[in-house]
């Protein structure tokens, strides 16, 4: 693996003088971790920008931010190992180089599952389904979301095992990933060291909206996922295929995960907009604004599919809705999306080196 | 501009802690910081910790640490030389301090690694000083103080036992102001090197400032000048000996290394000129920011071995390392026969090691060696070798404002009426030498709200 050692150099540099001062040791994961070496490796910087989660705390604490001449902005050289992270291990490497900072091939995608979606729609229509069903059968569904699915979790897979080994992390340990999710729960780093929350939108301040939004999005997503999941045990299980009524269980679920998702996604680049983008990697900014816009997309469609199925711009909205679902599938492993899984795997690391 | 009640000159912690305090009793108040924004808040920026009085637990502090326990150890590290009566005054003030620093904002962390000793009697920011100076700042803002950056105080106006006029430049400009009351809390002279020179001798010239390059003590030369009440002498400085590689200012605490006890220290000669293992090192720190001004180019040079070199805190500036001593002479630019003579001298000098223990006083000592190394005494033998030179860091200076119970200056033999002064620039009425960790931030703390409560019960009485 080929990370850039210019951002490896300056994370390392930082830390270092970090671990000469330990002001910021209350803050977040990070500087337990940083403070338990004396020497980083490639391999523990990566971990350590993976157990960032760029709340700017230490930056605007650290009496050695520019114009002094340590010039220190962790959150910066974090924010760098970690895209770089990202794009070095995600598998195929070069989705993961072309996607990440790139916010108009994300644009593109869409639109290109879009497109995918309307053909599949004209040549695979099927004569006898039911609601949606009448626009793409069962079956082409099936067909097209399947390995749209399962690929990127192979993709994923194979990343975590890079990960893994390229931190030189010890054996998997189930009780290590279970406190792991325990924390990502509810996100516990994100409240700060003192549950003020986090330093983004503006200075100093410390707000809780950054947290508030990542809630919001994270379990948007959960509750359509499990709108999905439902309906696809409903149709197997119980025979019982859509379209379902408006008090069904999955249509509460993808509703109030849906208007979670949208508010959360609006409210994301509205805040992301108002940060300091110096504070993050400043390259990858378009592609993380893209990529929130596409998940906010995906949570809208499905709630106009929702409010429009009963008339004739439905096969429009479906076709659109299932091609942004599609992109956003496709793209997981090579977005911002990627970050939940990095970071799970680095809390699991981290709880399984306290032991 | 129209005046405020009351002109507080400084940002760093004391100044902040009585503007709160004033504003908080309804008075108008305005902050001259001469710093820009990135550099506000003075020393205060760099600290970590205060230390507190407490009966039972309390915030991050641990135990209890009683008024008479304080007070002891006070008196041990300035020799006596302590006003009493002032001295408990801010140690039984501490204990409401810590609330009334969370309800402004500040954040306590448990001790940091390699601090543990300090959990029962330091309660450390989260994030440090500079945080706690955000969260001021902050806290102030909203009370609707009004906080001048770059704003230099050249001039306080006497009129017999009042100050009537205070100049201060900005962007180039001078302004004017006559405020009702007056707290001055711009810390010491120690970045005024000329001073420091004039007081020390030229050696100063070579000395480094830990803190801010903003206190240059205007504001303290120039009372004193009209004859407002002075308390210690200019010789007196906290100073430690830091890494020679730190910048002129605001290297802050990433420069302090932690090495000597394990070390030999030797001058620019090769030659040593200390017991390197007196006391264990936070008790000795301060010693050795005196011992190295006294050496040649008031520089010193720290040697170890590999054995050693885990053994403490890692600091910001990589050591100097070599395969042989010649080898290290060289990078240092020491003469390598005689740091080879040295080392040597002091290796035969160590006996049994066998009961080295790296965190107490082991009493593994050299014999027949002088100057004797009384503890940590390992022979120095195992390549690669490792060097850091050592420089004088100045912390803080002592001369100062004499103040009363009230915070307030006197002039000859009576109080100037609307005259405060808080922080540094008046712990020299408290401590006569020697300092105690985590003290600086209680003086602050305490007077500033002192002379922000007296500054507006003035203001709002006139
Ligand atoms: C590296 C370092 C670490 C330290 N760590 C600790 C610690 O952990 N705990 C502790 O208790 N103490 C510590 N100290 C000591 C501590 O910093 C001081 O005791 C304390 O900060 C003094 O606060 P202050 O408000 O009086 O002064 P400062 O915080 O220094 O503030 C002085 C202010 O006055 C301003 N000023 C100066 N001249 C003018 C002028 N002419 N016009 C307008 N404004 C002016 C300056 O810009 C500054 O804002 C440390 C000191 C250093 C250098
Ligand atoms: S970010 Fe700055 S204040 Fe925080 S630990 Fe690092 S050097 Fe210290
Ligand atoms: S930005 Fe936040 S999470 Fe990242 S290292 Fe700094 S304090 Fe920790």
């Amino acid at each position: 693996m080929q990370m850039q050692t210019d951002f490896l150099e300056e994370a390392r540099r930082q830390a270092e003088i970090c671990n000469a001062c330990r002001y910021c040791e209350g803050y977040c994961s990070v500087f337990p971790a940083l403070h338990a070496e004396r020497a980083f490796s490639d391999g523990d910087l990566t971990q350590l920008a993976n157990l960032c989660h760029n709340c700017r705390g230490c930056y605007y604490a650290c009496q050695y931010t520019a114009p002094h001449e340590f010039d220190l902005n962790l959150p910066q050289a974090l924010a760098n190992v970690r895209q770089d992270s990202w794009e070095e291990l995600a598998f195929p490497r070069a989705a993961g180089k072309a996607f990440q900072k790139n916010g108009v091939l994300i644009a593109i995608a869409a639109v290109i599952g879009f497109a995918l979606l309307f053909w599949a729609a004209r040549a695979l229509s099927s004569a006898g389904g039911e609601g949606f069903y009448a626009v793409l059968s069962h079956n082409a569904m099936v067909a097209i979301f399947l390995p749209a699915f399962l690929f990127p979790l192979f993709s994923i897979a194979v990343s975590l095992r890079r990960y893994w080994r390229h931190i030189g992390a010890g054996p998997f340990r189930p009780a290590h990933l279970f406190e792991a999710f325990r924390q990502a729960a509810n996100m516990k780093d994100l409240k700060g060291g003192h549950g003020d929350g986090c330093n983004f939108e503006d200075e100093d301040r410390f707000t809780h909206a950054r947290r508030a939004v990542h809630q919001a999005i994270m379990y948007g997503f959960l509750l359509c996922f499990a709108s999905t999941s439902v309906a696809t045990v409903m149709h197997y299980v119980f025979d019982m295929p859509a379209p379902y009524g408006l008090l069904s269980l999955p249509k509460l679920l993808g509703v109030s995960g849906g208007l979670l998702l949208v508010v959360g996604c609006i409210e994301m680049i509205r805040l992301k907009l108002r940060s300091d983008r110096s504070l993050g990697a400043t390259a990858a900014f378009g592609g993380e604004v893209a990529f929130v816009g596409l998940l906010g997309f995906v949570g809208f469609s499905g709630l106009a599919l929702y409010a429009l199925g009963q008339t004739t711009v439905m096969p429009t909205l479906l076709a659109i809705h299932l091609g942004a679902v599609l992109a956003f599938f496709l793209l997981t492993p090579f977005t911002k999306m990627a970050h939940g899984f990095y970071r799970l795997t680095a809390l699991t690391a981290e709880a399984g080196r306290k032991g | 501009m129209t005046s405020p009640d009351i002109a507080i000159i400084g940002g760093g912690n004391a100044a902040l802690c009585a503007a709160i305090t004033a504003a908080e009793a309804g008075a108008r108040v305005l902050i001259l910081e001469t710093a820009p924004k990135s550099y506000r808040g003075g020393n205060s920026r760099h600290t970590r910790n205060f230390r507190c009085m407490h009966h039972g637990p309390l915030g991050p502090l641990v135990d209890s640490y009683t008024e008479e326990e304080y007070l002891a150890d006070l008196m041990k590290v300035t020799g006596g030389k302590t006003d009493e009566g002032l001295a408990r005054l801010a140690i039984r003030t501490s204990e409401e301090c810590l609330p009334w620093m969370e309800e402004h904002g500040v954040r306590f962390q448990p001790s940091l690694s390699g601090t543990l000793s300090l959990a029962r009697t330091n309660a450390f920011f989260l994030g440090g000083g500079k945080s706690l100076v955000n969260a001021y700042y902050r806290t102030a803002e909203k009370l609707g103080v009004q906080v001048e950056y770059e704003a230099a105080v050249t001039h306080l106006e006497l009129d017999e036992d009042r100050v009537t006029r205070i100049d201060y430049t900005q962007n180039g400009q001078t302004h004017t102001i006559a405020p009702k009351s007056v707290v001055v809390a711009s810390g010491g002279f120690q970045a005024d090197t000329d001073w420091l020179a004039r007081a020390w001798g030229p050696a100063a010239k070579n000395f480094l400032i830990r803190g801010t390059p903003y206190n240059r003590g205007v504001v303290l030369a120039d009372l004193l000048d009209q004859g407002i009440e002075q308390v210690g002498d200019p010789t007196q400085c906290h100073a430690v000996a830091i890494d020679g590689r730190a910048p002129k200012f605001d290297g802050g605490i990433v420069t302090r290394l932690d090495c000597v006890p394990f070390s030999i220290v030797v001058n620019k000669d090769a030659q040593r000129f200390y017991d390197e293992g007196e006391d264990v090192w936070p008790k000795r720190y301060a010693i050795w920011g005196r011992l190295v001004a006294a050496q040649p180019d008031q520089v010193g040079y720290v040697i170890i071995d590999a054995k050693s070199l885990e053994l403490f805190m890692p600091s910001v500036f990589p050591p100097i390392k070599a395969d042989t001593l010649e080898e290290l002479a060289d990078k240092m630019g020491l003469p390598a026969d005689a740091l080879v003579q040295t080392v040597s001298e002091f290796n035969d000098a160590c006996g049994d090691t066998s009961n080295f223990h790296p965190t107490e006083l082991d009493g593994v000592t050299t014999t027949g060696l002088t100057p004797a190394k009384t503890n940590w005494a390992r022979p120095i033998t195992e390549p690669p070798f490792y060097g850091y030179s050592l420089r004088t860091g100045v912390t803080f200076t002592y001369l100062g404002l004499k103040v009363d119970e009230h915070a307030q200056c006197s002039i000859g033999n009576r109080p100037v009426t609307n005259l405060w002064a808080a922080g540094e620039t008046m712990a020299g009425s408290i401590l006569g030498q020697g300092y105690l960790a985590g003290f600086g931030m209680t003086i602050g703390t305490v007077f500033g709200r002192i002379a922000g409560k007296e500054a507006a019960a003035h203001a709002n009485a006139n």
